[in-house]
Protein backbone atom coordinates (compact mmCIF):
# COMPACT_ATOMS: atom_id res chain seq x y z
CA UNK A 1 0.00 0.00 0.00
CA UNK A 2 2.89 2.28 0.81
CA UNK A 3 4.19 1.83 -2.72
CA UNK A 4 0.99 3.01 -4.32
CA UNK A 5 0.93 6.08 -2.12
CA UNK A 6 4.41 7.02 -3.25
CA UNK A 7 3.41 6.34 -6.82
CA UNK A 8 0.42 8.64 -6.59
CA UNK A 9 2.65 11.46 -5.47
CA UNK A 10 5.00 10.88 -8.36
CA UNK A 11 5.38 13.64 -10.90
CA UNK A 12 4.22 12.24 -14.19
CA UNK A 13 4.56 13.42 -17.75
CA UNK A 14 1.38 14.61 -19.46
CA UNK A 15 -0.48 11.74 -21.06
CA UNK A 16 -0.78 11.64 -24.83
CA UNK A 17 -4.26 11.57 -26.33
CA UNK A 18 -3.12 8.87 -28.76
CA UNK A 19 -2.17 6.61 -25.87
CA UNK A 20 -5.61 7.01 -24.29
CA UNK A 21 -7.24 6.13 -27.60
CA UNK A 22 -4.98 3.12 -28.02
CA UNK A 23 -5.79 1.75 -24.56
CA UNK A 24 -9.51 2.16 -25.20
CA UNK A 25 -9.19 0.29 -28.50
CA UNK A 26 -7.24 -2.49 -26.80
CA UNK A 27 -9.97 -2.70 -24.15
CA UNK A 28 -12.55 -2.94 -26.93
CA UNK A 29 -10.53 -5.74 -28.53
CA UNK A 30 -10.41 -7.62 -25.22
CA UNK A 31 -14.18 -7.26 -24.95
CA UNK A 32 -14.57 -8.54 -28.51
CA UNK A 33 -12.61 -11.74 -27.90
CA UNK A 34 -14.82 -14.77 -28.45
CA UNK A 35 -15.68 -15.39 -24.80
CA UNK A 36 -17.72 -18.53 -24.41
CA UNK A 37 -20.48 -19.18 -21.94
CA UNK A 38 -18.56 -20.08 -18.77
CA UNK A 39 -15.91 -17.40 -19.27
CA UNK A 40 -18.55 -14.88 -20.19
CA UNK A 41 -19.67 -14.66 -16.58
CA UNK A 42 -16.13 -14.11 -15.37
CA UNK A 43 -15.27 -11.59 -18.06
CA UNK A 44 -14.78 -8.10 -16.70
CA UNK A 45 -16.06 -5.30 -18.89
CA UNK A 46 -12.66 -4.04 -20.01
CA UNK A 47 -14.08 -1.01 -21.77
CA UNK A 48 -15.90 0.13 -18.63
CA UNK A 49 -12.77 -0.46 -16.56
CA UNK A 50 -10.37 1.45 -18.81
CA UNK A 51 -12.91 4.20 -19.39
CA UNK A 52 -13.37 4.61 -15.64
CA UNK A 53 -9.62 4.66 -15.18
CA UNK A 54 -9.19 7.53 -17.63
CA UNK A 55 -12.20 9.40 -16.24
CA UNK A 56 -10.62 9.24 -12.80
CA UNK A 57 -7.05 9.89 -13.91
CA UNK A 58 -7.66 12.41 -16.71
CA UNK A 59 -11.14 13.88 -16.28
CA UNK A 60 -10.29 16.78 -18.55
CA UNK A 61 -9.35 14.55 -21.47
CA UNK A 62 -11.76 11.64 -21.35
CA UNK A 63 -15.40 12.15 -20.76
CA UNK A 64 -18.90 11.78 -21.99
CA UNK A 65 -18.35 11.83 -25.74
CA UNK A 66 -15.94 8.89 -25.71
CA UNK A 67 -18.09 7.06 -23.15
CA UNK A 68 -21.21 7.47 -25.22
CA UNK A 69 -19.60 6.45 -28.51
CA UNK A 70 -17.91 3.42 -26.92
CA UNK A 71 -21.27 2.47 -25.46
CA UNK A 72 -22.89 2.52 -28.89
CA UNK A 73 -20.07 0.42 -30.32
CA UNK A 74 -20.42 -2.12 -27.51
CA UNK A 75 -24.17 -2.33 -28.10
CA UNK A 76 -23.66 -3.13 -31.76
CA UNK A 77 -20.91 -5.64 -31.06
CA UNK A 78 -23.02 -7.44 -28.48
CA UNK A 79 -26.17 -7.32 -30.55
CA UNK A 80 -27.77 -5.76 -27.50
CA UNK A 81 -30.31 -2.97 -27.28
CA UNK A 82 -29.00 0.13 -28.94
CA UNK A 83 -28.17 2.67 -26.23
CA UNK A 84 -28.05 0.53 -23.10
CA UNK A 85 -24.28 0.67 -22.79
CA UNK A 86 -24.28 4.25 -24.04
CA UNK A 87 -26.42 5.21 -21.06
CA UNK A 88 -24.57 3.12 -18.51
CA UNK A 89 -21.13 4.29 -19.69
CA UNK A 90 -22.29 7.92 -19.63
CA UNK A 91 -23.38 7.55 -16.01
CA UNK A 92 -20.14 5.71 -15.23
CA UNK A 93 -18.15 8.54 -16.78
CA UNK A 94 -20.12 11.06 -14.74
CA UNK A 95 -19.45 9.16 -11.52
CA UNK A 96 -15.77 8.86 -12.39
CA UNK A 97 -15.40 12.55 -13.21
CA UNK A 98 -17.30 13.80 -10.18
CA UNK A 99 -15.61 11.42 -7.76
CA UNK A 100 -12.10 11.48 -9.23
CA UNK A 101 -10.56 13.57 -6.43
CA UNK A 102 -12.16 11.40 -3.79
CA UNK A 103 -11.05 8.17 -5.46
CA UNK A 104 -7.47 9.40 -5.85
CA UNK A 105 -7.35 10.36 -2.15
CA UNK A 106 -7.48 6.66 -1.35
CA UNK A 107 -4.97 4.06 -2.30
CA UNK A 108 -4.89 0.30 -2.45
CA UNK A 109 -7.94 -1.59 -1.24
CA UNK A 110 -10.19 1.40 -0.37
CA UNK A 111 -9.71 2.73 -3.88
CA UNK A 112 -10.60 -0.65 -5.35
CA UNK A 113 -13.76 -0.72 -3.25
CA UNK A 114 -14.82 2.59 -4.76
CA UNK A 115 -14.20 1.23 -8.24
CA UNK A 116 -16.14 -1.97 -7.62
CA UNK A 117 -19.15 0.00 -6.43
CA UNK A 118 -19.05 2.18 -9.54
CA UNK A 119 -18.77 -0.84 -11.84
CA UNK A 120 -21.65 -2.57 -10.05
CA UNK A 121 -23.69 0.57 -10.61
CA UNK A 122 -22.85 0.25 -14.31
CA UNK A 123 -24.10 -3.36 -14.32
CA UNK A 124 -27.21 -2.39 -12.42
CA UNK A 125 -28.15 0.23 -15.02
CA UNK A 126 -27.77 -2.29 -17.84
CA UNK A 127 -29.88 -4.85 -15.97
CA UNK A 128 -32.56 -2.28 -15.21
CA UNK A 129 -32.80 -1.28 -18.87
CA UNK A 130 -33.01 -4.89 -20.04
CA UNK A 131 -35.59 -5.91 -17.45
CA UNK A 132 -37.68 -2.87 -18.38
CA UNK A 133 -37.39 -3.89 -22.03
CA UNK A 134 -38.73 -7.34 -21.20
CA UNK A 135 -35.73 -9.61 -20.56
CA UNK A 136 -35.42 -11.94 -17.59
CA UNK A 137 -33.01 -11.39 -14.71
CA UNK A 138 -29.80 -13.19 -15.71
CA UNK A 139 -28.83 -14.18 -12.17
CA UNK A 140 -26.36 -12.82 -9.67
CA UNK A 141 -23.38 -14.27 -11.50
CA UNK A 142 -23.80 -11.29 -13.81
CA UNK A 143 -22.03 -9.17 -11.20
CA UNK A 144 -18.95 -11.41 -10.87
CA UNK A 145 -17.22 -9.64 -13.75
CA UNK A 146 -17.21 -6.35 -11.88
CA UNK A 147 -15.42 -7.86 -8.89
CA UNK A 148 -12.79 -9.32 -11.19
CA UNK A 149 -12.49 -5.92 -12.86
CA UNK A 150 -11.93 -4.45 -9.39
CA UNK A 151 -9.10 -6.91 -8.83
CA UNK A 152 -7.54 -5.75 -12.10
CA UNK A 153 -7.73 -2.07 -11.15
CA UNK A 154 -4.38 -1.72 -9.38
CA UNK A 155 -2.30 -3.65 -11.97
CA UNK A 156 -4.04 -1.64 -14.67
CA UNK A 157 -3.07 1.60 -12.93
CA UNK A 158 0.59 0.59 -12.88
CA UNK A 159 0.44 -0.49 -16.53
CA UNK A 160 -1.26 2.63 -17.83
CA UNK A 161 1.09 4.93 -15.96
CA UNK A 162 4.20 3.38 -17.50
CA UNK A 163 4.44 5.74 -20.51
CA UNK A 164 3.99 8.73 -18.22
CA UNK A 165 7.00 7.92 -16.09
CA UNK A 166 9.77 10.46 -16.67
CA UNK A 167 12.87 8.94 -18.24
CA UNK A 168 15.69 8.70 -15.72
CA UNK A 169 18.22 11.42 -16.42
CA UNK A 170 21.48 9.72 -17.51
CA UNK A 171 23.56 12.66 -16.23
CA UNK A 172 22.33 12.22 -12.69
CA UNK A 173 23.18 8.92 -11.13
CA UNK B 1 -30.59 35.71 -6.09
CA UNK B 2 -26.98 35.11 -5.58
CA UNK B 3 -24.91 35.07 -8.71
CA UNK B 4 -21.93 32.77 -9.00
CA UNK B 5 -18.68 34.36 -10.08
CA UNK B 6 -17.57 33.41 -13.57
CA UNK B 7 -15.26 30.40 -13.53
CA UNK B 8 -11.52 30.86 -13.86
CA UNK B 9 -11.18 28.24 -16.53
CA UNK B 10 -13.52 27.56 -19.38
CA UNK B 11 -14.47 23.89 -19.06
CA UNK B 12 -17.74 23.78 -20.94
CA UNK B 13 -21.00 22.74 -19.31
CA UNK B 14 -20.92 21.25 -15.82
CA UNK B 15 -20.67 17.45 -15.56
CA UNK B 16 -24.26 17.16 -14.38
CA UNK B 17 -25.53 19.09 -17.40
CA UNK B 18 -23.47 16.89 -19.68
CA UNK B 19 -24.76 13.79 -17.97
CA UNK B 20 -28.32 14.94 -18.56
CA UNK B 21 -27.61 15.65 -22.23
CA UNK B 22 -26.00 12.27 -22.84
CA UNK B 23 -28.58 10.37 -20.82
CA UNK B 24 -31.35 12.01 -22.81
CA UNK B 25 -29.52 11.07 -26.02
CA UNK B 26 -29.12 7.48 -24.87
CA UNK B 27 -32.73 7.19 -23.84
CA UNK B 28 -33.85 8.59 -27.18
CA UNK B 29 -31.72 6.03 -28.97
CA UNK B 30 -33.04 3.25 -26.73
CA UNK B 31 -36.67 4.12 -27.29
CA UNK B 32 -36.10 4.57 -31.03
CA UNK B 33 -34.52 1.11 -31.14
CA UNK B 34 -36.95 -0.76 -28.89
CA UNK B 35 -40.22 0.77 -30.03
CA UNK B 36 -39.73 1.92 -33.59
CA UNK B 37 -36.65 0.18 -35.00
CA UNK B 38 -35.54 3.42 -36.63
CA UNK B 39 -31.82 3.10 -36.20
CA UNK B 40 -30.94 0.23 -38.50
CA UNK B 41 -28.68 2.42 -40.62
CA UNK B 42 -26.82 3.84 -37.61
CA UNK B 43 -26.28 0.28 -36.44
CA UNK B 44 -24.91 -0.63 -39.87
CA UNK B 45 -22.42 2.24 -39.71
CA UNK B 46 -21.21 1.26 -36.25
CA UNK B 47 -20.98 -2.37 -37.34
CA UNK B 48 -18.76 -1.47 -40.28
CA UNK B 49 -16.54 0.62 -38.01
CA UNK B 50 -15.89 -2.20 -35.57
CA UNK B 51 -15.70 -4.96 -38.15
CA UNK B 52 -11.86 -4.93 -38.38
CA UNK B 53 -11.61 -5.06 -34.60
CA UNK B 54 -13.97 -8.00 -34.48
CA UNK B 55 -11.93 -9.88 -37.07
CA UNK B 56 -8.68 -9.13 -35.22
CA UNK B 57 -10.17 -10.30 -31.94
CA UNK B 58 -11.47 -13.51 -33.48
CA UNK B 59 -8.33 -14.21 -35.51
CA UNK B 60 -6.09 -15.88 -32.88
CA UNK B 61 -8.81 -18.37 -32.01
CA UNK B 62 -9.59 -19.38 -35.58
CA UNK B 63 -5.88 -19.63 -36.36
CA UNK B 64 -5.37 -21.81 -33.29
CA UNK B 65 -8.23 -24.00 -34.45
CA UNK B 66 -6.72 -24.32 -37.91
CA UNK B 67 -3.32 -25.21 -36.46
CA UNK B 68 -5.07 -27.77 -34.29
CA UNK B 69 -6.68 -29.22 -37.42
CA UNK B 70 -3.31 -29.35 -39.17
CA UNK B 71 -1.41 -31.07 -36.37
CA UNK B 72 -3.26 -34.36 -36.23
CA UNK B 73 -1.44 -37.62 -35.87
CA UNK B 74 -1.11 -40.18 -38.63
CA UNK B 75 -2.93 -42.76 -36.50
CA UNK B 76 -5.98 -40.66 -35.84
CA UNK B 77 -6.20 -39.75 -39.52
CA UNK B 78 -6.06 -43.42 -40.47
CA UNK B 79 -8.77 -44.43 -38.02
CA UNK B 80 -10.91 -41.54 -39.15
CA UNK B 81 -10.35 -42.47 -42.77
CA UNK B 82 -11.34 -46.07 -42.15
CA UNK B 83 -14.39 -44.91 -40.28
CA UNK B 84 -15.41 -42.55 -43.05
CA UNK B 85 -14.89 -45.22 -45.70
CA UNK B 86 -17.15 -47.56 -43.75
CA UNK B 87 -19.76 -44.83 -43.32
CA UNK B 88 -19.53 -43.98 -47.00
CA UNK B 89 -20.07 -47.61 -47.87
CA UNK B 90 -23.07 -47.81 -45.57
CA UNK B 91 -24.54 -44.63 -46.94
CA UNK B 92 -24.02 -45.50 -50.61
CA UNK B 93 -26.96 -47.84 -50.67
CA UNK B 94 -29.16 -45.29 -48.94
CA UNK B 95 -27.98 -42.63 -51.36
CA UNK B 96 -28.95 -44.69 -54.36
CA UNK B 97 -32.36 -45.17 -52.86
CA UNK B 98 -32.55 -41.47 -52.10
CA UNK B 99 -31.89 -40.54 -55.72
CA UNK B 100 -34.65 -42.81 -56.89
CA UNK B 101 -36.98 -41.45 -54.23
CA UNK B 102 -36.12 -37.86 -55.11
CA UNK B 103 -36.91 -38.48 -58.76
CA UNK B 104 -40.13 -40.16 -57.82
CA UNK B 105 -40.98 -37.37 -55.39
CA UNK B 106 -40.33 -34.70 -58.01
CA UNK B 107 -42.56 -36.51 -60.42
CA UNK B 108 -45.35 -36.82 -57.87
CA UNK B 109 -44.99 -33.17 -56.93
CA UNK B 110 -45.24 -32.18 -60.56
CA UNK B 111 -48.33 -34.29 -60.79
CA UNK B 112 -49.78 -32.55 -57.80
CA UNK B 113 -48.63 -29.22 -59.21
CA UNK B 114 -47.19 -28.72 -55.80
CA UNK B 115 -44.96 -25.88 -54.96
CA UNK B 116 -41.31 -26.85 -55.16
CA UNK B 117 -39.62 -27.37 -51.88
CA UNK B 118 -36.96 -24.94 -50.83
CA UNK B 119 -33.82 -25.39 -52.84
CA UNK B 120 -30.85 -26.74 -50.99
CA UNK B 121 -28.89 -23.56 -51.43
CA UNK B 122 -26.55 -23.58 -48.47
CA UNK B 123 -23.93 -21.10 -47.36
CA UNK B 124 -21.32 -22.26 -44.88
CA UNK B 125 -20.45 -19.68 -42.27
CA UNK B 126 -17.99 -19.66 -39.43
CA UNK B 127 -19.13 -18.62 -36.00
CA UNK B 128 -16.93 -15.69 -35.01
CA UNK B 129 -18.07 -15.47 -31.42
CA UNK B 130 -21.07 -15.80 -29.19
CA UNK B 131 -22.56 -12.38 -28.52
CA UNK B 132 -21.55 -11.29 -25.06
CA UNK B 133 -25.00 -10.21 -24.05
CA UNK B 134 -26.07 -12.38 -21.11
CA UNK B 135 -29.70 -11.45 -21.73
CA UNK B 136 -29.93 -13.07 -25.14
CA UNK B 137 -28.58 -16.11 -26.93
CA UNK B 138 -26.92 -15.03 -30.14
CA UNK B 139 -23.86 -15.84 -32.19
CA UNK B 140 -22.14 -13.74 -34.81
CA UNK B 141 -21.16 -15.41 -38.08
CA UNK B 142 -18.68 -14.29 -40.72
CA UNK B 143 -21.09 -13.97 -43.66
CA UNK B 144 -23.29 -10.99 -44.30
CA UNK B 145 -25.33 -9.26 -46.94
CA UNK B 146 -22.30 -9.44 -49.26
CA UNK B 147 -22.77 -13.21 -49.33
CA UNK B 148 -26.52 -12.98 -49.90
CA UNK B 149 -27.43 -13.67 -46.31
CA UNK B 150 -30.85 -12.30 -45.50
CA UNK B 151 -32.58 -11.81 -42.20
CA UNK B 152 -34.99 -14.65 -41.57
CA UNK B 153 -32.82 -17.43 -42.97
CA UNK B 154 -32.26 -20.46 -40.82
CA UNK B 155 -28.92 -21.62 -39.40
CA UNK B 156 -28.42 -25.36 -39.12
CA UNK B 157 -25.55 -27.66 -38.27
CA UNK B 158 -25.16 -31.35 -38.99
CA UNK B 159 -27.58 -32.31 -36.21
CA UNK B 160 -30.36 -29.80 -36.46
CA UNK B 161 -31.57 -26.24 -36.34
CA UNK B 162 -29.28 -23.87 -34.46
CA UNK B 163 -31.07 -20.58 -34.92
CA UNK B 164 -32.24 -17.90 -37.26
CA UNK B 165 -30.46 -14.98 -38.89
CA UNK B 166 -31.96 -11.90 -37.28
CA UNK B 167 -29.70 -9.02 -38.20
CA UNK B 168 -27.49 -8.68 -41.26
CA UNK B 169 -24.50 -6.39 -41.66
CA UNK B 170 -22.34 -6.16 -44.79
CA UNK B 171 -19.78 -8.77 -43.71
CA UNK B 172 -21.20 -10.38 -40.61
CA UNK B 173 -24.62 -11.26 -39.32
CA UNK B 174 -26.25 -12.17 -36.06
CA UNK B 175 -27.92 -15.51 -35.54
CA UNK B 176 -30.43 -15.72 -32.71
CA UNK B 177 -30.22 -19.22 -31.26
CA UNK B 178 -33.33 -21.30 -30.73
CA UNK B 179 -32.67 -21.12 -26.98
CA UNK B 180 -33.10 -17.34 -26.95
CA UNK B 181 -36.06 -16.16 -24.97
CA UNK B 182 -38.71 -15.16 -27.47
CA UNK B 183 -37.27 -17.08 -30.42
CA UNK B 184 -40.10 -19.18 -31.83
CA UNK B 185 -39.91 -22.16 -34.17
CA UNK B 186 -43.03 -23.76 -35.60
CA UNK B 187 -42.50 -27.50 -35.17
CA UNK B 188 -44.32 -30.74 -35.55
CA UNK B 189 -43.96 -34.00 -33.76
CA UNK B 190 -42.18 -36.46 -36.03
CA UNK B 191 -44.10 -39.38 -34.49
CA UNK B 192 -47.62 -38.16 -35.16
CA UNK B 193 -47.39 -34.90 -37.07
CA UNK B 194 -48.83 -32.82 -34.25
CA UNK B 195 -48.01 -29.13 -34.71
CA UNK B 196 -46.85 -26.78 -31.97
CA UNK B 197 -44.80 -23.68 -31.34
CA UNK B 198 -41.39 -24.20 -29.79
CA UNK B 199 -39.95 -21.32 -27.79
CA UNK B 200 -36.58 -20.73 -26.19
CA UNK B 201 -36.41 -20.09 -22.48
CA UNK B 202 -33.27 -17.98 -22.34
CA UNK B 203 -31.20 -20.65 -20.62
CA UNK B 204 -28.85 -22.91 -22.52
CA UNK B 205 -30.24 -26.28 -23.38
CA UNK B 206 -33.92 -25.84 -22.56
CA UNK B 207 -36.77 -25.30 -24.96
CA UNK B 208 -40.45 -25.15 -24.24
CA UNK B 209 -43.54 -25.93 -26.28
CA UNK B 210 -46.10 -23.18 -25.97
CA UNK B 211 -49.87 -23.56 -25.71
CA UNK B 212 -50.02 -27.33 -25.81
CA UNK B 213 -53.41 -28.66 -24.66
CA UNK B 214 -53.11 -31.08 -21.73
CA UNK B 215 -54.39 -33.99 -23.79
CA UNK B 216 -51.96 -33.46 -26.68
CA UNK B 217 -49.94 -36.52 -27.57
CA UNK B 218 -46.38 -35.59 -26.65
CA UNK B 219 -44.12 -38.09 -24.95
CA UNK B 220 -40.57 -38.14 -23.70
CA UNK B 221 -38.16 -38.79 -26.52
CA UNK B 222 -40.39 -37.42 -29.25
CA UNK B 223 -38.40 -35.71 -31.96
CA UNK B 224 -39.64 -32.30 -33.08
CA UNK B 225 -38.92 -31.13 -36.64
CA UNK B 226 -39.73 -27.86 -38.34
CA UNK B 227 -43.20 -27.89 -39.83
CA UNK B 228 -42.48 -25.36 -42.55
CA UNK B 229 -45.92 -23.81 -42.38
CA UNK B 230 -44.42 -20.43 -41.52
CA UNK B 231 -42.74 -20.19 -44.90
CA UNK B 232 -39.46 -19.27 -43.21
CA UNK B 233 -37.99 -22.53 -41.96
CA UNK B 234 -37.66 -25.31 -44.52
CA UNK B 235 -39.81 -28.24 -43.36
CA UNK B 236 -38.39 -31.37 -41.81
CA UNK B 237 -35.29 -30.08 -40.06
CA UNK B 238 -34.75 -31.63 -36.62
CA UNK B 239 -35.02 -29.05 -33.84
CA UNK B 240 -35.46 -30.63 -30.44
CA UNK B 241 -36.19 -33.76 -28.44
CA UNK B 242 -38.86 -33.77 -25.76
CA UNK B 243 -37.42 -34.52 -22.34
CA UNK B 244 -40.23 -33.76 -19.96
CA UNK B 245 -44.01 -33.63 -20.19
CA UNK B 246 -45.89 -32.28 -17.23
CA UNK B 247 -49.68 -32.32 -17.20
CA UNK B 248 -51.65 -30.96 -14.33
CA UNK B 249 -55.41 -30.51 -14.05
CA UNK B 250 -55.34 -26.96 -12.74
CA UNK B 251 -53.28 -25.59 -15.61
CA UNK B 252 -54.67 -24.77 -18.98
CA UNK B 253 -51.69 -26.03 -20.95
CA UNK B 254 -49.34 -28.95 -20.60
CA UNK B 255 -45.73 -28.08 -19.86
CA UNK B 256 -43.56 -29.75 -22.48
CA UNK B 257 -39.84 -29.09 -22.35
CA UNK B 258 -37.10 -30.33 -24.61
CA UNK B 259 -33.44 -30.04 -25.47
CA UNK B 260 -32.15 -28.62 -28.74
CA UNK B 261 -30.68 -31.17 -31.15
CA UNK B 262 -28.41 -28.77 -32.98
CA UNK B 263 -25.15 -27.88 -31.28
CA UNK B 264 -26.44 -24.64 -29.86
CA UNK B 265 -23.68 -24.03 -27.35
CA UNK B 266 -20.64 -25.40 -29.16
CA UNK B 267 -20.19 -25.04 -32.85
CA UNK B 268 -17.63 -23.56 -35.14
CA UNK B 269 -19.49 -23.72 -38.43
CA UNK B 270 -23.13 -23.42 -39.36
CA UNK B 271 -24.99 -23.70 -42.62
CA UNK B 272 -27.31 -20.88 -43.57
CA UNK B 273 -30.22 -22.29 -45.50
CA UNK B 274 -33.58 -21.42 -46.88
CA UNK B 275 -35.08 -18.09 -47.57
CA UNK B 276 -38.35 -16.57 -48.39
CA UNK B 277 -40.53 -18.98 -50.25
CA UNK B 278 -42.88 -17.29 -52.70
CA UNK B 279 -46.04 -17.57 -50.72
CA UNK B 280 -49.42 -16.69 -52.18
CA UNK B 281 -50.29 -13.06 -51.54
CA UNK B 282 -52.00 -12.21 -48.31
CA UNK B 283 -55.77 -12.26 -48.69
CA UNK B 284 -57.23 -8.76 -48.67
CA UNK B 285 -58.42 -7.56 -45.30
CA UNK B 286 -62.06 -8.29 -44.68
CA UNK B 287 -64.44 -5.41 -45.12
CA UNK B 288 -65.80 -4.16 -41.83
CA UNK B 289 -69.12 -5.84 -41.34
CA UNK B 290 -71.05 -3.02 -39.72
CA UNK B 291 -72.10 -1.19 -42.92
CA UNK B 292 -73.60 -4.33 -44.43
CA UNK B 293 -76.79 -4.59 -42.34
CA UNK B 294 -77.45 -0.91 -42.94
CA UNK B 295 -77.36 -1.48 -46.68
CA UNK B 296 -79.72 -4.41 -46.40
CA UNK B 297 -82.08 -2.34 -44.33
CA UNK B 298 -82.07 0.35 -46.95
CA UNK B 299 -82.51 -2.06 -49.80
Amino acid sequence: MADTRIMLQEILLPVRAGFIGLTLIVALLLNLLPWSSAWLWLKPDFVALVLLYWCVAQPRKVGFVSAWLLGLVMDVADGALFGQHALSYSILAYAGIVLHRRVLMFSGTPQVLHIVVLLLLNDLIVITIRVLAGAGFPGFQYFIGSFIAGALWLPLGVLLKLPQRPQPDPDRV
Amino acid sequence: MEHQPPPFFKTGPAPLARLLIFSALSLTVLVADVRFDYLASLRQVAAVVIYPLQRIAAAPFSIARRIGDFLVTHGSLRTQNAQLAQENFDNAALLLQLKALQAENAQLRDLLAARKRLGTELVTAEVLYAARDPFSRKVVIDKGSRDDIRAGQVAVDNRGVVGQVTRVYPWISEVTLVTDKGQLVPVQNLRNGLRAILAGTGSDGTLELRFVPPNADFENGDELVTSGIDGVYPPGLPVARVTEVERSAEKMFARVTGVPLGGVANHTHVLIAGGSRDLPPRPPAEEPKSPLPKKSRKG
